[in-house]
């Protein structure tokens, strides 16, 4: 082999090495990702905690009703915001998401988890708390209740109010009358009752 | 002057230049199939895990939706791998002594990250967002296959280009009802092109196939 032969096969050799490299540091760029592991801090990852106390501008908490379901020290018994058939139906989403694990769909405390072993979750059915203020249930999922952990990391302030809502609408539901079905669609209700169908099961989805 | 080929070289020079096509195209052939091969792509392969979690058992057996723990789905690029908080929610009391889940545990204690191993991992020059296609009517399981069916997860499918454009190109083939969407199980209709254009108009889906829609 020549001298000239063997400088063009390194230098293909070559052409192709960095051809391949590019590739690989195109595919695996060396910029930081989400959650991403980065060696250059000491706890490894890429994503930066916040420094404590950090307020992102327009993000101070001061509605103390929104935010922490009490004014004045005490639960409130109101929403901070109308309640309508879209946020009833959010609630509905986020309640399905994030309780029915453990409160099961109609809300009695018998969630897939607790039958897996878990401590037993409420039971919205409860008289102490059918008679709940609105501000209790929004408190819980903020902060936790005895066995049941804190949902502030999973669920936004707004859902946790849209959940609190369709709780209420659980509880409505399985302590419905027949009364208090509006007239107009109440042989439709005694025609469920009087059937094989569960009403109950049909009201609470 | 004798002749230095016999008669038969011809032949054999006829043949050689056959064989040379067709040996450069089953080196195409083989290229192209390697290409796409799951050991290129690794389409269908687990990924060890720090812990064995299974979706199988989570998913499919307790029937907790995708969102209690990738909370990000809606609203992020990423859907997010849950802090180990999420896992402690149950965790805390339910096989709190196994000692599968001491990693979890160990995390828990000492607030260092639990290092999973990322199994979609797609080429860093490929832009996606979860959140811009599970409000549009793409389900999980259109990509990440029945993940309640997986023990530990698996990589569905090719994540090659040719694999996004299939949709990108015909929505219509993919797009289910937005309350499907977090339904590992959701099965096409029959009538699934019909229903899809059907679907494609009222979510208004004009997926781009230019460059710079992925490539950004």
């Amino acid at each position: 082999m020549s001298a000239r032969r063997r400088n063009l096969l390194a230098g293909l050799v070559a052409v192709v090495a960095l051809g391949a490299g590019c590739r690989q540091d195109m595919h695996d760029q060396p910029r930081l990702k989400a959650q991403a592991r980065s060696e250059f801090w000491r706890d490894d990852r890429a994503g930066r905690p916040l420094v404590e106390g950090t307020i992102p501008r327009g993000h101070l908490r001061e509605d103390e009703f929104l935010y922490t379901g009490r004014q004045y020290g005490q639960f409130v018994n109101a929403f901070p915001f109308v309640i309508d058939q879209k946020r009833m139906e959010r609630g509905r989403d986020r309640y399905n998401i994030y309780c029915a694990p453990c409160h099961g769909a109609t809300g009695a405390g018998n969630g897939m988890v607790v039958q897996r072993g878990y401590r037993a979750a409420g039971n919205f059915h409860q008289d102490r708390l059918r008679n709940e203020r609105l501000g209790y249930f929004y408190d819980v999922i903020a902060n936790g209740f005895g066995a049941m952990p804190d949902y502030a990391a999973q669920i936004g302030v707004e859902d946790r109010w849209a959940i609190v809502a369709y709780i209420r609408a659980l509880q409505l539901s399985q302590h419905a009358r027949l009364e208090d079905v509006p007239a107009a669609r109440r042989a439709e209700a005694e025609k469920a009752l009087s059937g094989a169908a569960p009403a109950a099961a049909g009201a609470a989805h | 002057m004798a002749q230095i080929f016999p008669k038969s070289a011809n032949a054999l020079a006829q043949a050689s230049i056959i064989v040379a096509g067709a040996l450069a195209a089953t080196a195409g052939g083989a290229l192209y199939w390697l290409q796409r091969s799951p050991y290129v792509t690794r389409q269908h392969e687990t990924r060890e895990q720090p812990v064995p979690f299974s979706h199988q058992h989570h998913v499919g057996g307790i029937g907790v939706d995708c969102r209690y723990c990738h909370t990000a789905v809606e609203k992020s690029a990423k859907a997010g791998i849950p802090p180990t908080k999420t896992c402690m929610n149950c965790h805390a009391q339910i096989w709190n002594d196994s000692p599968t889940l001491e990693p979890v545990r160990q995390s828990f204690r000492d607030g260092k990250s639990i290092a999973w191993t990322k199994v979609n991992d797609l080429p860093d020059f490929a832009y996606f967002n979860h959140s811009a296609h599970v409000n549009k009517g793409m389900g999980c399981s259109t990509c990440h296959g029945r993940i309640d069916l997986q023990p530990l997860a698996w990589q569905e499918h090719s994540l090659q280009m040719e694999w996004c454009l299939e949709c990108h190109r015909n929505p219509e083939k993919f797009v289910r009802p937005q309350d499907q969407v977090f339904n590992v199980a959701w099965q096409a209709p029959a009538n699934q092109i019909e229903v899809g254009k059907e679907l494609v108009k009222k979510y208004g889906l004009k997926p781009r196939t230019s460059c710079s829609t992925c490539h950004r």
